[in-house]
This record gives structure tokens, sequence and C-alpha cells, in this order.
């Protein structure tokens, strides 16, 4: 018999019940939960008189819609000045007192970005089942959890039953061997990948990354390049324990200790493929080929090299690609042919769960360093993705540098990913931006987004248009 | 939640590849704390000129004449035909919910994202796969027959043409029994109660670690 990989290993786990109709009954450790796809299910559970099964799985934080400036922030949940989202923010903070979850609240200590607060509190942990109400839960796939995205009926359903009605998906392999060149960062490897597969490559798969280059990447590389499984598609991105995962988990704030880390740790370290395990599909790619990407269009998928040109519509030969190009290139304003290097940025948006983590800060910070923000730039915003690592960010004097390049440093949040509070992109504006979708009117209405990594973003900040972060020589945090 | 059987209806196209979430229900009105009222907002962006904001009356605002939806001869659709990779992106369930506010029992694709698929069956909503070529032939005869209406039969899991040629579908059977009976998933999985207590048990003595920790 073949031997199994990750995901089978984390699906036999978990599974209460395997169905004769394919369906099974997954059992669920960690469920997060925020202010914009909980308020229904919290609802639905007050309509049938139900409680939550097991409180202490669950652990919540708002997150999409606060605002990031410093004095709004300041001013609380009350002063929240858009009417709509102080509800749903002070909805959030009810609905977890009344149930009692326990909640990070907008201004405490360890709020943030639902998937960046996770596992810096080690509140998910390797091994663990951990959904929540944002497809880009599989984030926590880094450290080998088996990770997903669920609608709000699946929120009630987890809150009500500590389980979750699923399918078993299929296994996709992606390998990325040998090593990455300078300037190319976990970001350009995802980005780089879904160019590959497309954004409906890994429809019904979960993804397990493997190969050197995931091996040489750090917990928070991984995370980014997880966190993005779902732009290929997948629910599902995965990367195996090895020892980098274990110090990352080490002395974090809900992990195990004592003799229960050692039990702990002796588990963590089965949550890998068995060398004969069998994947129903394997991409292989050379990470050595991979240089610094950037997205043209309005799909992730719609993705080039820096050092490249945007498509064009007569070399398509497909003709739903085609029409796809066409759409594309007429919201974006951009001519095909043309080099990425001649696209100009209005704004710029360091942040979001793919990438506002210490080290992502650290990478944008060592590009702007010395140097001066474009005067054609109106705005660069650098959002920290938690409290944690804002306070990280300023202990190591980074939001000095950010602030000295002319850009802003603001309070943790989904901010200018998603644009549900005032952080948002005007009509026609350009933005070089390090989160993950670049769908129209994603980052606001009218706004076209570049999708890139903190490096590039800094470097596009820098000289006022997307460019090559490895033609400019680094600053002396380099 | 709304049981499904036997379904007629006006066809109407959505004739672009990788429709997203955010497309299918901007993030301003994401901001509700209720699951009905998004009808309005349907594919907002593109179905108005202005930009939307939340409680604002989509009568008073000017539509876009180039989105068929907009088009009289649409008027009334509940079947809604679509291009690969419907519904990506994010989560959001807002989007099965806006469809379902506006008028739509059934999606045809040839391709659907997962969680986007998901969430469909936990509201009333068919999301039909058909392959690509069939697909085209169905936009092509909606767009070429004013009325064109279609009948779905989900018993038999056959669609049914105005000239009464029969397609059929495949769907998974555990959300064929959902959408045929309306039933409370919840309610069904609390059935099952005394396995998850088992397997709870058992999970809590081989990983003590997951119990109790958060505080």
């Amino acid at each position: 018999m073949a031997g199994k990989t990750l995901y089978d290993k984390l699906w036999d786990a978990h599974l209460v019940q395997q169905r004769a109709d394919g369906s099974a009954l997954l059992y669920i450790d960690r469920h997060i939960l925020h202010e914009v796809t909980s308020p229904q299910a919290f609802e639905g559970l007050r309509l049938a008189d139900r409680r939550p099964w097991r409180l202490d799985t669950n652990i919540a934080t708002p997150d999409h819609n606060i605002s990031t400036d410093r004095e709004e922030r300041a001013a609380g949940v009350d002063a929240i000045p858009d009417e709509t989202s102080r509800i749903q923010v002070k909805t959030l903070d009810e609905n977890c007192e009344s149930f009692g979850i326990r909640e990070f609240k907008m201004n405490e200590m360890g709020q943030g970005i639902v998937h960046v607060m996770g596992p810096e509190l080690g509140a998910s942990l390797p091994g663990m089942t951990v959904v929540c109400g944002d497809s880009h839960t599989a984030t926590h796939g880094a450290f080998a959890c088996l990770a997903h995205g669920i609608g709000t009926s699946e929120v009630e359903h987890v809150l009500a039953t500590q389980c979750l009605v699923t399918k078993k998906m299929k296994n996709l392999l992606i390998q990325v061997d040998g090593e990455l060149g300078t300037g190319v960062t976990a970001k350009d490897v995802i980005l780089a990948v879904i160019g590959e597969i497309g954004t409906a490559g890994g429809n019904g798969y979960a993804i397990e990354f493997a190969g050197q280059v995931f091996r040489d990447m750090s917990i928070e590389g991984r995370m980014t390049v997880c966190n993005m499984a779902i732009e290929a598609g997948a629910r599902v991105g995965m990367v195996s324990v090895d020892d980098k995962t274990i110090a990352y988990f080490k002395g974090r704030r809900f992990a195990p200790t004592g003799e229960m880390w050692d039990r702990a740790v002796s588990y963590w370290r089965t949550l890998q493929s068995d060398s004969d395990a069998v994947f129903d599909k394997t991409v292989v790619i050379s990470g050595s080929d991979i240089v610094p990407q950037v997205s043209w269009g309005t799909s992730p998928e719609m993705v080039v090299p820096v050092t490249g040109s945007i498509p064009r519509i007569e070399d398509e030969m497909d003709p739903v690609k085609r029409q796809a190009i066409e759409h594309a290139l007429k919201y974006m304003g951009l001519q095909g042919g043309s080099p990425v290097t001649s696209i100009p940025v209005d704004r710029v948006f360091i942040g979001s769960c793919t990438n506002s983590r210490i080290e992502d800060l650290r990478a944008a910070a060592a590009i702007a360093d010395g140097r001066k923000v474009a005067s054609t730039v109106k705005q660069v915003l650098v959002v920290p993705g938690s409290q944690m690592v804002k306070a990280q960010a300023e202990s190591e004097g980074l939001d000095q540098i950010f602030i000295e390049a002319g850009m802003e440093w603001r309070e943790p949040g989904c901010s200018m990913c998603l644009a549900m509070n005032a952080d948002k992109l005007g009509a026609g504006e350009h933005c070089a931006s390090t989160s993950n979708r670049n769908f129209e009117g994603r980052q606001g209405n009218g706004g076209r987004t570049h999708l890139l990594s903190p490096a590039m973003a800094a470097a596009a900040a820098i000289a006022g248009h997307i460019t090559d972060v490895r033609s400019l020589k680094q600053g002396s945090m380099a | 939640m709304k049981v499904f059987t036997v379904h007629k209806g006006l066809v109407a196209p959505m004739d672009r590849a990788n429709v997203d979430t955010d497309m299918i229900i901007p993030k301003q009105f994401l901001k509700s704390i209720k699951r009905t009222g998004f009808g309005p907002n349907l594919f907002d962006e593109l179905r108005y000129l202005d930009e939307g904001q939340p409680g604002q009356s989509g009568r008073e605002r000017p539509l876009n004449p180039d989105f068929p939806l907009n088009w009289s001869r649409y008027q009334g659709a509940s079947i809604l035909l679509a291009r690969e990779n419907f519904g990506c992106g994010s989560s959001r369930e807002h989007a099965p919910w806006a469809l379902e506010d506006y008028g739509f029992r059934v999606i045809i694709a040839p391709s659907y994202a997962d969680i986007f698929f998901n969430n469909c069956f936990k509201n009333g909503l068919l999301p039909i796969v058909l392959n690509e070529n069939i697909v085209s032939n169905l936009f092509r005869e909606a767009e070429q027959n004013p009325g064109y209406q279609l009948t779905v039969d989900l018993p038999r899991q056959r669609l049914i043409k105005p000239d009464g040629e029969e397609l059929s579908f495949e769907i998974d059977p555990f959300y064929k029994q959902c959408l045929l009976e309306g039933l409370d998933e919840i309610g069904l999985t609390l059935k099952q109660a005394d396995a998850i207590h088992a397997y709870e048990a058992q999970h809590e003595i081989d990983c003590p670690w997951l119990f109790h920790a958060i505080k």
C-alpha cells in the first residue's frame, strides 16, 4: 500500500465519521473568528437556541474593517466614524462576550489580522485543523495545519458542532527545487506558481509545497506561500514540519510547555508525507528560474516577471482568455507589449495577511532606508499585521525608517488589501501592493492593483514606477 | 433552507471567466450583519455607473446600459449562465446570499471555485457543472432567443431545453439530498453527537495540548 501524504495524515487524524455518500465529519481544533463573516453565524445560533460546542477552540479578533489611523484607533470602538463598521465591530465584541469566546479586542496587544495573530500567539499549532470565515486561512498550512476558509453557514456549523461536513480533496504536490536568486522572495515564488498553474489550477486539491526552496524558506515565508494557495484555486496549502517549524512555536503564548511540549514535538515530527506517498498531480518548478514577479491584470494568474512585458491580445489564441486579457488591459489602462517597469505607481500598500509580518517589514525597510518616496507617489501605507508585529518593528526602529522615507506607519488591520475601511484607491490609480488579490475594484472602486513582494513594493515607492528591486543597491540594513 | 426540486426560469448570461466574489458583491456591502438584502448590490460595480454605498436605493442610481442583467429581456432571470472558475476569491457567503436575494436559483458554468461552490448549497442555490462546449451552446441559444428558459429537474438531474432536449448533470449525493429536503445541516450533525464526543475523548488523550489552551 502506498504511503500517506501530509494531507492524508491530517485528514485521517481528524476524521470523526466517513459517510457512504462521500461526505465526512471532520473535527476542528481551532476556529478563528472576525467581525465580517461571523455576525450571521452567531445570529443563527441564537435563533436556534444553540450554544458553542467547545468554547476553548475559538479565538476572535476584529481586523477587516477597523481603521488603521492612529488617532481614530485610539478613540476606541464607539468612535468608529462609519456606522456600519462600528456596528459590525461592536457586534463581534458583544457576541464574544455573550457566548464566552476569547477575543483580542481592537486595541489589545495580541490583536491583528487573523492569519498573523493565530500563528504568532501559538493559537494555531502544527497538526491542527484550523478554519476561519476567510479564504486566506490556508496560511496556517505553513506549519502543517489542515487549514482552510469556510463560509458563514459553516462558521455557525463549527461553532455548534465542532465539526465540518466536508469531502476529501485530491493531493497536489508543488515542488520547487534549487535555490532562489538574490532579491527573489516567497511572494515571487507563489506568484510564479499561480502564473504557472492558473487561478483554477488547484481547484479540488490540497496543495503540498515541497522542495529545497521551501526547506530554505523561513516559517513566515512559508506563510506567504500557503496564504495564496487560494489564488491558485486550492483551499489548502501546506508545508511539512521541520526544525524551523518547531523552533518557531517554542515559547509562543498558547503553545504547550514542559512535558506537554515534548509530547507535541514528537507528534509534530511525524507530520510529513511518506516517501512513497502518491499525489494525484505533481508540478515541478525550478527555483533558480524564478525572478521577481508583478501582476499586470485583474486576476492573480495575470502575472509576469519584472523583466517581462504586458501580454498582447493578439498573442493569445484561446477566445475566453483573449477576452479576459482584453477586459483586463482596458480596466488597467495598459498597452499590451510595453514593459511592466513602465507602469507608474500612484500609491503603495505594504501589508495584508500575505505580507505584513516582521520579516516583510524588514525587507521593505531595507529598501526604504536612506531613500525617499518619489514625488509622484501620493501615498505609501505600511500596515503591520498585528499589535505584536507593530511593537517588534518599532523596537527595531523600522517605523522611523518608513517615516523618514515619506511613508505612513499605521495601526494593524487588513486595510487596503480589501479596502473595507477608509484605506482605498481612487478610480484609475495604480497601486504596488503586497496583498493577494488584484480583482477589479478590490482596493477601491476603479483601482488598479499590482501584486508584488514587500521589497518590490518599497522599490516601486522609491522609483515611482514598477522597478526591479535587484537594480537598487540595498540600504545600510541589507 | 429553501427546498429545491424542479425549477423553470429565464436564463441570463454572465459572459466572462474567473468572476470573483468581489465582483459578485463588493466589500462595502459586507458590513451588514444580516443575511438578506444583498440583491440590489449583486454585481454592483458592473451593474451601476456610480460607486455604490450601503443603504442606498438602487432605483435612484445610474444603470450601466452595457450590462446584460440591466436589459429588459433578462428581467426576472433566475438561472445564471457563467464561465469557468465562477466565484473565485474570498469565502464571503454574501456572494450566494446576493445571488439568491436577487432571484437566482441556479447557476450553470464549466467550473466553480471550491468555497463558493460549497456555500451555494447552504443557501438553496444549485450550481450545475456542464462541460465548456455545452455551456457555450447554452450561451449562444440564450443570446439568440429572447425569453429563453430552462427547466432544472434536480431529482432526475436533468436540464430541459425549450425544444425538449434533455441534458444530464452530475451532483454530489449529499448536496442533492440537502437541496431536495432543505435540510438543516447543523441539526443533522448534532444527531451524531455521540460520535463527536467519542472522537473528542480520544483526541484529548492523544493530543492533550489542544485542549484548554486558549484562556
